[in-house]
C-alpha cells in the first residue's frame, strides 16, 4: 500500500523534476551565450563588419552609375556586338553635361581609366568641347567628330562594364585578369599585370622566412626540451625577450645593424675583412632577416611544447632494440616533432604573409609584399576597390590556411601531440 | 647531469655539442639586436655606431623635452590602457560564456573570437579605416580604442579561458548554495579564482595595444600619434638616436610586462603545487 502509493507519487514528481532540470540548464546556456553577446557584437561593429564592408567594395561599381545614368541605361540592352544606336549617344551627351555641370565627371573618368587606360581624356575632351545637347540625331557624329574614341567598340563596353552595380572588374584585375571586348576572361595588359608577382614574391618570402626560422627554431626548441626545467627556463628568456619587444624596436634594431655605416659594415670594415660596406638592407636580404627575427618565437614555442611531449624512453626503447642514434632519431623523434613542425610552419608563414610594416622599413622597392600594395592603394591612390580586391585574395589564402592550422592543432590535442 | 645521461656515443656527443653550438648562435641572434641599439641611446654622438665618442643621457633629454615623443607615448598609454580595460570586461564575460555553453556552434564561434589574432593588420586597418571615416571615427581616440580593442580581446578570452579550465565549477554551486548572489559569487568565489588568467590576458592586451602601428597608420589623426606611431616616421626619414632612446624606452615596458607576466605564472604554479 504504503510502497504503491510511494512510487506513484515518484512517478508523478519524476517527471516535472526532469522537465525543471532541463528548463534549468537551458536558462542556464541562454545566461551563459548573454555573456558571450556583447563581445560578439562589439565585433561585429569593430572587426567583422569593416571587413565585410571592404569585401563588398572589392565589387562594388557605382561611380560611373551614378555619374552617366542614362547612358547605362541606354546601354542595358546594347549586345556589344556592334557600335550602340543614336540613343546611347545621345544619352552620354547629356550625361557629361550634366556630369560636368555636377562635378561628377572626374569621378567616373577614374573608375573608366582604370579599365581602359586613356578613358580620362576621352571624356575631358568630350566634356570641354560639346558646348551643347547635339541636334536630335547628330549626337553620335557630333562626339565621334570631338573625339574618334566614340567610334570604337571598346570606348562603349567598358562603359558597359563599368555600369555596376556590381563588377568582378577589381578581382580579376587583382589576379592579372581583365575582360576583353567580347566579355571574356583574358589575360591583362602587361603593364598591368603586376599583382601575380607580387602575390608570388609575397609566398616567396613568406615561404624563406618560414624554412629558415624551421631550421634555425628546431635545434633550440630540441635543446629548450631537453635541458633541466631549471636551465631550460633560463634560456627561454632569450625567446620570449624577443617576443615581447615591440616589432618596431626590432626592426629599428636591423637597420642600425646592418645600415651601410652600421654596426655590422663597420665592425667588418675595421676586422678587415671588407674594403666597401656590403650591402645589407633595403634589400631581400634584409627583409629575410629581419623578418626571421620577429617570426622565430612562432616556431620555437609550438615546437617546443610538442618536443616536450615527447617520452625519452621512445628513445630509449628504439637504442635498446639496436637502432642507431641517426635512425633512432630520424624514424622516432621526428615523426613524433611533425604535428609541432606543421603547426610552427604554418603559423610562421600565416603571419608572414600579412606582413606590411617589416618589409615597408626594410625592404626595397623590389621587396615589398602585397600587404604595402593594399595600403598604397588605400591611402595614396585612393584605388579602394583594387586595395579591397588585393585584400579579398590575401583574407582568403589567410583563411584557408587558417582552417589547415586549427585541423592541426584540434588533432594534436586529441593524439595528446603523437603521432599515432 | 640527467641531459647528458642520454649521450652515450661519439656521435651522439657531436650531435649534442653541434645543437648547443647552434642554438647559442641562434640566442645571439635573438638577443643581439635589441641589446646592440640600447648602448647607443647613450651615446654623446650624434652617429649610431660603435664605438661611442662619450656618455651621455642628451638623447633622452631630447626625448622628454620633444612635444612630439612625449605626446606619442601620452596617447600609447590612454589609448593601451582604455583599450586594456575594455578587453578585460569583454574576453573575461566572454570566456566565462564559452565555458559553460554547450553548442555544436561553439567551435565555430570560437574561431571568430579568435579571428582578429590571425587576420592580416593590413585588412583589419583598411576594414576600419573605410567603415569609421563615414561615421567619424577616423582621427579619434575612440575608434583607436574600439580597434584595440578588438585585436587585444582574444588573448584574454584566451587565458581566462585557459584558467577556467582547471576551475572546479563545484565552487560556484556550493557558493550558491550557501546563499551568494550571482553577482557575490562571481565577485567573491569566482573572481579572486580566475585573477591570474585576467590578470595575464590584461598583460597580453595592454603589449597589443602598446606595440600596434599599422591600424594607427591607417587611422590615427597628428593628435593621436602613438609611440610605434612615431618611430615608423622616424625610421622611415632617418634614424637619430632619439629613436633609440624611445626604442630603450618601450623595450623597458616590455620587460616589465614579461616579468610580471613571469611572476603571474610562477605564483599560479606554486599555488597548483601546494593544493595538490
Amino acid at each position: 500500500m504504503t510502497a504503491t502509493s510511494l512510487t506513484g507519487a515518484n512517478a508523478s514528481t519524476e517527471v516535472p523534476l526532469k522537465r525543471r532540470l532541463r528548463r534549468a540548464e537551458r536558462t542556464r546556456q541562454v545566461k551563459a551565450l548573454a555573456l558571450v553577446l556583447p563581445l560578439l557584437v562589439f565585433l561585429l561593429f569593430t572587426f567583422a563588419g569593416p571587413i565585410a564592408g571592404m569585401l563588398w567594395r572589392a565589387v562594388d561599381d557605382r561611380e560611373v552609375r551614378q555619374a552617366l545614368p542614362q547612358t547605362v541605361m541606354a546601354l542595358a540592352n546594347w549586345e556589344g556586338k556592334d557600335l550602340p544606336d543614336e540613343k546611347a549617344y545621345a544619352a552620354v551627351a547629356n550625361d557629361i553635361l550634366a556630369a560636368r555641370a555636377s562635378g561628377t565627371i572626374a569621378i567616373a573618368a577614374k573608375r573608366l581609366n582604370y579599365a581602359l587606360n586613356g578613358f580620362r581624356t576621352i571624356l575631358t575632351s568630350t566634356a570641354r568641347n560639346l558646348k551643347a545637347v547635339p541636334e536630335p540625331g547628330t549626337a553620335r557624329e557630333t562626339l565621334g567628330k570631338i573625339n574618334p574614341a566614340w567610334r570604337e567598340r571598346t570606348t562603349w563596353t567598358t562603359i558597359k562594364d563599368a555600369g555596376g552595380p556590381v563588377t568582378g572588374f577589381y578581382l580579376l584585375a587583382a589576379l592579372d585578369l581583365t575582360r576583353n571586348v567580347d566579355g571574356a576572361i583574358v589575360a591583362a595588359s602587361p603593364d598591368q599585370a603586376i599583382y601575380r608577382e607580387i602575390f608570388g614574391r609575397t609566398f616567396l618570402i613568406s615561404l624563406s622566412v618560414t624554412v629558415l626560422c624551421l631550421i634555425l627554431g628546431f635545434p633550440v626548441a630540441y635543446l629548450l626540451a631537453t635541458l633541466p626545467p631549471g636551465r631550460s627556463n633560463l634560456l627561454m628568456i632569450f625567446v620570449l625577450l624577443p617576443f615581447w619587444t615591440s616589432l618596431l624596436v626590432r626592426t629599428c634594431a636591423w637597420i642600425v645593424l646592418l645600415q651601410s655605416k652600421g654596426v655590422v659594415n663597420d665592425s667588418l670594415h675595421w676586422l678587415g675583412i671588407i674594403d666597401e660596406p656590403l650591402r645589407l638592407i633595403y634589400n631581400r636580404f634584409g627583409v629575410c632577416v629581419a623578418m626571421t627575427h620577429v617570426l622565430l618565437p612562432f616556431m620555437i614555442l609550438p615546437l617546443y611544447s610538442s618536443m616536450k611531449a615527447i617520452s625519452p624512453a621512445y628513445m630509449r626503447a628504439a637504442a635498446s632494440l639496436g637502432a642507431p642514434p641517426l635512425t633512432a632519431f630520424l624514424r622516432i623523434y621526428l615523426p613524433q616533432t611533425l604535428p609541432g613542425i606543421g603547426a610552427g610552419s604554418l603559423l610562421v608563414f600565416i603571419l608572414a604573409l600579412g606582413y606590411y610594416i617589416t618589409p615597408a622599413l626594410v625592404g626595397g622597392a623590389a621587396d615589398q609584399m602585397i600587404s604595402y600594395f593594399i595600403a598604397l592603394y588605400t591611402t595614396e591612390t585612393a584605388n579602394w576597390g583594387l586595395a579591397s580586391a588585393l585584400g579579398a585574395v590575401l583574407l582568403l589564402a589567410t583563411i584557408l590556411l587558417a582552417l589547415v592550422y586549427g585541423k592541426l592543432v584540434q588533432g594534436q590535442q586529441v593524439t595528446g601531440g603523437m603521432k599515432n | 647531469m640527467s641531459d647528458n645521461a642520454s649521450v652515450r656515443t661519439p656521435s651522439q656527443r657531436i650531435a649534442w655539442t653541434a645543437t648547443v653550438v647552434i642554438s647559442t648562435l641562434v640566442f645571439i641572434f635573438l638577443i643581439a639586436p635589441i641589446l646592440a641599439i640600447m648602448p647607443l641611446s647613450f651615446s654623446s654622438g650624434s652617429y649610431l655606431t660603435y664605438p661611442l665618442p662619450g656618455l651621455s643621457l642628451r638623447w633622452y633629454d631630447d626625448f622628454i623635452n620633444s612635444p612630439r615623443w612625449m605626446n606619442a607615448l601620452k596617447n600609447s598609454m590612454i589609448i593601451g590602457v582604455a583599450s586594456t580595460v575594455m578587453s578585460m570586461v569583454l574576453g573575461t564575460l566572454a570566456a566565462l560564456g564559452l565555458a559553460q555553453w554547450k553548442s555544436r556552434l561553439k567551435p565555430l564561434v570560437l574561431a571568430f573570437v579568435l579571428s582578429p589574432v590571425v587576420v592580416p593588420g593590413v585588412i583589419t586597418a583598411v576594414g576600419l579605416y573605410f567603415f569609421f571615416a563615414p561615421i567619424g571615427l577616423t582621427g579619434s581616440y575612440l575608434g583607436l580604442i574600439l580597434a584595440h580593442t578588438a585585436l587585444a580581446t582574444p588573448f584574454v578570452v584566451i587565458t581566462v579561458g585557459a584558467t577556467l579550465q582547471s576551475f572546479d565549477t563545484n565552487l560556484a554551486r556550493a557558493a550558491a548554495s550557501l546563499g551568494a548572489s550571482p553577482i557575490e559569487a562571481f565577485r567573491r568565489v569566482i573572481l579572486p579564482l580566475i585573477l591570474p588568467g585576467v590578470a595575464s590576458g590584461a598583460l597580453f592586451a595592454f603589449a597589443t595595444s602598446f606595440d600596434e602601428v599599422v591600424i594607427v597608420l591607417f587611422m590615427a589623426g597628428p593628435e593621436q600619434r602613438t609611440l610605434p606611431r612615431e618611430m615608423f616616421s622616424g625610421i622611415r626619414e632617418n634614424i637619430s638616436p632619439t629613436i633609440t632612446a624611445a626604442a630603450v624606452i618601450l623595450t623597458t615596458v616590455s620587460v616589465i610586462l614579461l616579468a610580471t607576466l613571469e611572476g603571474l605564472r610562477r605564483r599560479n604554479e606554486r599555488l597548483k603545487g601546494s593544493s595538490g
